[in-house]
C-alpha cells in the first residue's frame, strides 16, 4: 500500500503548479507577463503553458509595466480575472501608478461599485547577485496601501496554494515570490492547494522566543531555530504570510507565549514591516514582554554586487542565531 | 488619417437638432451653475469646468451604446451628462453627499456610474488609458462586441501610458475609441511648448492605430467622425484614435487666473460657439424658431435646479463608514 503522502517539489515547481491548476480551474484566469509566454518565464515559472493553454491565455506583452499592469486592471473591470506578471519587483515601480491609484482606489472612491479582482505576482528579493537595481524589497511599499491585499511566498505550500486564492479575492492581490528560493526543494502534502490568505502561520511551535518573519526569512528562520535546539533554546517561527492587511492575532498569540521577540526582513530597517510588527507589539502585548523586541533588517544600502557584501546586507541565519543567544543569554 | 477641413456639411433634422441643442445647453448652464456654486463653497476640492467642450462630448455620446463603456477624466461632468448619467446625483457627489454617484467619495474629478457603464471620471493624466485597453481587452476575451471609449486631454498624450495603450490596442486589436480633446492647454501649458509634433493625429501612424482629427467646435461634425470611427472599431475590432480639437472657454480649474493666454485668443475662440454654431445652423435652415430655443432654456433651467434641490437635500454618509468598501469585505 502506498503511504506516501507528500511531493518534493521545488519552490519553482510548486509555483507552476499553482499556476496551471488556476488556469485549468477558471476560463476566466489568464496570464499576461514580459516573457510568460514563448520564453517560459524569466524563471520558467510557465514553461510549456504557451502550448499547454494557447496565446489567449498566456499572453507576452511588450516591456510596458504601467501599460499591462493597467490593461490587467482594466481586464479585471471588464469580468476576466487576469494574473498579472511582473517579471521583478523592480520593474513594479514603472506601475506604481496603475497599482496605487488605479487597482487600490476604485472600489472606494467609487462608493463600493467598481471591484478590481487582479492578481498581480512579482519576483523579488536578494541573494542572487543582481546588484542594486534588481535586488529590492518592496514589501514595505505595497504593504503600505489601503485596499491592496499582499501577501508574501515563504513556502513551498504557499507557493503551490497562495494564488488560488488571490484568484477568489474580489479586491486586488500583490503576490511576492522569491528569486532565492526557486530551486529549493522541500516536501508538500499531495493535497496541497488554496488555503487562507488571511493569516500568519506559525512553522514551527516554540516556547522560549517568537521569531516573526516573512518570505526568505521563514526558512532561515526554521533552520535557525533547529541549530538554537541544540542549545536548548526552543524557537516558535511565525510567518506573516499577509502583509496587508496584517493579522494581529497570530502575532500576539506568539507575544503572550513566549514574551521575546525576534523579526526577521530582508527590507530596508527603517519604516518596513517590522517597524509596523513592533508598533502593533507595543500597543497591544506590551505588558507580555519580557524583553525589548529585537530585529535583524536589511542593511540600509544599495545592494551591492559582490557576494559578501550582498550576504552582508541582509540577514542570515547566523545572525539569527546570535541574536537569540544575546537576548536569552541574560535572563 | 483624414484632414478635419475635407469634412461636407453633415445633414441635420428638426428632431436630432434640438436633442443635441438641449443636450449641450444642459452641459453649459449646468457648468455655470457649479461655477457658481464653488464661489459659494458648496462645492470644493478641483473643480475643472467643460464649457466651450460641448460639442465633443454629445457628438461622441450619439454614436455609442449602453453596452458601450466610457473612461473619462477629470473634466467630466460633460461626458456623464451626455451619457445620461442623473444630473442629480453628479451634483449630489460634486455636494459630497453620499446620493451622489460615486456616494460623494470622489467629488467632481470621478464621477463613476457603472449602470451607465461611466468607468469615472479618473484624475491622474493618462492613468485609465491603460484600463480602457484592459477593459476592450476583456471584452474581446468574452466574445462581447462593446466599444471602450476612452477621453482624454491632448496634455495625456505627452504621457507614456498613451504611447503603451495604443501600442497594446493596435498590437492586441481590441476595441478602443483613443478619444482626444485637444483643447490646446495642458493646464497652462500650451500644446506648442508640450508637443514636437501638434497635429496630433500623426501619432495614431506609429502604432498603426487608425486615426483622425475633426472639429470639435462643431457637433455635428463631431457626430458625423464618431459614427465613421466607431463603424470602423465595430467591423475591424481595432481601435481608431480620433483627436477633436476644441477649446476651454473658462479656466483650467477655479484656481486659475490665465496667464498663459490673452484675452483676445479667448474671444476668438468664442465666435466658434458649439452652442451658438448649432442653434445658427438650426435657426437658418428654419428647422427650429427662437420659441424652441427658448423652452431649452426653460427646460434646462428646471432640470439643473431640480439637480441642484437633490443635493441640498443629500445626507453625508456617516463617519462610521469612513474605511467601508476600502476592501470588499
Amino acid at each position: 500500500m502506498n503511504t506516501k503522502t507528500t511531493l518534493r517539489i521545488t519552490y519553482r515547481e510548486a509555483l507552476k503548479h499553482g499556476l496551471r491548476e488556476a488556469l485549468i480551474n477558471d476560463d476566466m484566469v489568464f496570464l499576461m507577463g514580459e516573457d510568460v509566454g514563448r520564453y517560459g518565464g524569466a524563471f520558467a515559472v510557465s514553461k510549456g503553458f504557451l502550448e499547454e493553454f494557447g496565446e489567449d491565455r498566456i499572453m507576452d506583452v511588450p516591456l510596458s509595466e504601467s501599460g499591462f499592469v493597467g490593461a490587467g486592471i482594466g481586464a479585471a473591470l471588464g469580468g476576466m480575472r487576469p494574473i498579472v506578471e511582473v517579471m521583478t519587483v523592480n520593474f513594479s515601480l514603472l506601475a506604481l501608478d496603475q497599482i496605487i491609484n488605479n487597482a487600490s482606489t476604485l472600489l472606494h472612491m467609487s462608493g463600493g461599485q467598481i471591484n478590481v479582482p487582479v492578481v498581480i505576482r512579482m519576483n523579488s528579493g536578494i541573494g542572487n547577485q543582481l546588484a542594486a537595481q534588481h535586488s529590492h524589497s518592496w514589501e514595505p511599499f505595497y504593504a503600505h496601501v489601503p485596499g491592496l491585499k499582499v501577501v508574501s511566498v515563504g513556502t513551498h505550500e504557499d507557493a503551490r496554494g497562495m494564488l488560488l486564492t488571490a484568484l477568489e479575492s474580489p479586491d486586488p492581490v500583490i503576490i511576492f515570490e522569491y528569486t532565492s528560493l526557486l530551486n529549493m526543494e522541500s516536501e508538500i502534502p499531495l493535497d496541497s492547494g488554496a488555503m487562507d490568505i488571511d493569516k500568519a502561520k506559525v512553522r514551527r511551535e516554540g516556547k522560549d522566543v517568537s521569531i516573526i518573519t516573512y518570505g526568505p526569512g521563514v526558512y532561515k528562520a526554521l533552520a535557525a531555530a533547529e541549530e538554537l535546539n541544540l542549545s536548548g533554546i526552543d524557537a516558535e517561527v511565525v510567518d506573516l504570510r499577509v502583509l496587508n492587511p496584517i493579522d494581529n492575532e497570530t502575532i500576539l498569540t506568539s507575544v503572550a507565549k513566549t514574551h521575546r521577540v525576534l523579526i526577521v526582513e530582508e527590507a530596508w530597517r527603517s519604516v518596513s514591516i517590522s517597524s509596523e510588527i513592533i508598533s502593533r507589539i507595543m500597543e497591544h502585548a506590551f505588558f507580555d514582554l519580557d524583553a525589548p523586541v529585537q530585529r535583524l533588517c536589511g542593511v540600509e544600502v544599495p545592494i551591492p554586487y559582490p557576494k559578501h557584501l550582498e550576504d552582508a546586507s541582509i540577514p542570515q541565519k547566523e545572525d539569527i542565531v546570535n541574536s537569540i543567544l544575546n537576548m536569552v543569554q541574560y535572563d | 488619417m483624414e484632414n478635419e477641413e475635407t469634412n461636407p456639411s453633415p445633414t441635420i433634422d428638426a428632431k436630432l437638432g434640438l436633442a443635441l441643442l438641449y443636450q449641450m445647453i444642459l452641459i453649459r448652464r449646468f457648468e455655470e451653475k457649479s461655477a457658481e456654486l464653488y464661489t459659494k463653497e458648496k462645492i470644493r476640492g478641483f473643480l475643472h469646468l467643460y464649457v466651450g467642450e460641448e460639442a465633443v462630448a454629445v457628438g461622441v455620446m450619439q454614436s455609442l451604446t449602453e453596452d458601450d463603456n466610457i473612461l473619462s477624466t477629470y473634466r467630466e461632468h460633460g461626458h456623464a451628462l451626455a451619457r445620461g448619467v442623473d444630473p442629480g446625483s453628479i451634483m449630489a457627489e460634486m455636494y459630497g453627499k453620499r446620493e451622489g454617484c460615486s456616494m460623494g467619495r470622489g467629488g467632481s474629478m470621478h464621477l463613476f456610474d457603472v449602470a451607465k457603464k461611466f468607468y469615472g471620471g479618473n484624475a491622474i493624466v493618462g492613468g485609465h488609458l491603460p484600463l480602457a485597453v484592459g477593459m476592450a481587452l476583456a471584452s474581446k476575451k468574452q466574445g462581447q462586441n462593446n466599444i471602450t471609449c476612452c477621453f482624454f486631454g491632448e496634455g495625456a498624450i505627452a504621457e507614456g501610458e498613451f504611447h503603451e495603450s495604443m501600442n497594446l490596442a493596435a498590437l492586441w486589436k481590441v476595441s478602443v475609441l483613443f478619444l482626444c480633446e485637444n483643447n490646446l492647454y495642458g493646464m497652462g501649458t500650451a500644446l506648442r511648448f508640450s508637443h514636437s509634433i501638434q497635429e496630433l493625429e500623426k501619432k495614431g501612424d506609429a502604432y498603426g492605430v487608425e486615426s483622425a482629427a475633426v472639429n470639435g467646435m462643431d457637433v455635428l461634425e463631431m457626430k458625423k467622425a464618431v459614427e465613421k470611427a466607431t463603424a470602423y472599431i465595430r467591423s475591424s475590432g481595432k481601435p481608431y484614435f480620433l483627436v477633436c480639437n476644441t477649446y476651454r472657454f473658462r479656466a483650467h480649474s477655479m484656481f486659475d487666473a490665465q496667464l498663459y493666454r490673452n484675452k483676445k485668443e479667448v474671444e476668438v475662440w468664442k465666435e466658434r460657439d458649439p452652442i451658438s454654431t448649432l442653434r445658427n445652423q438650426l435657426l437658418e435652415k428654419n428647422l427650429i424658431s427662437n420659441d424652441d430655443i427658448d423652452l431649452i432654456e426653460e427646460k434646462v433651467k428646471t432640470e439643473v435646479q431640480k439637480a441642484v434641490d437633490f443635493a441640498e437635500a443629500g445626507t453625508f454618509e456617516p463617519i462610521g463608514e469612513l474605511t467601508k468598501y476600502v476592501y470588499s469585505s
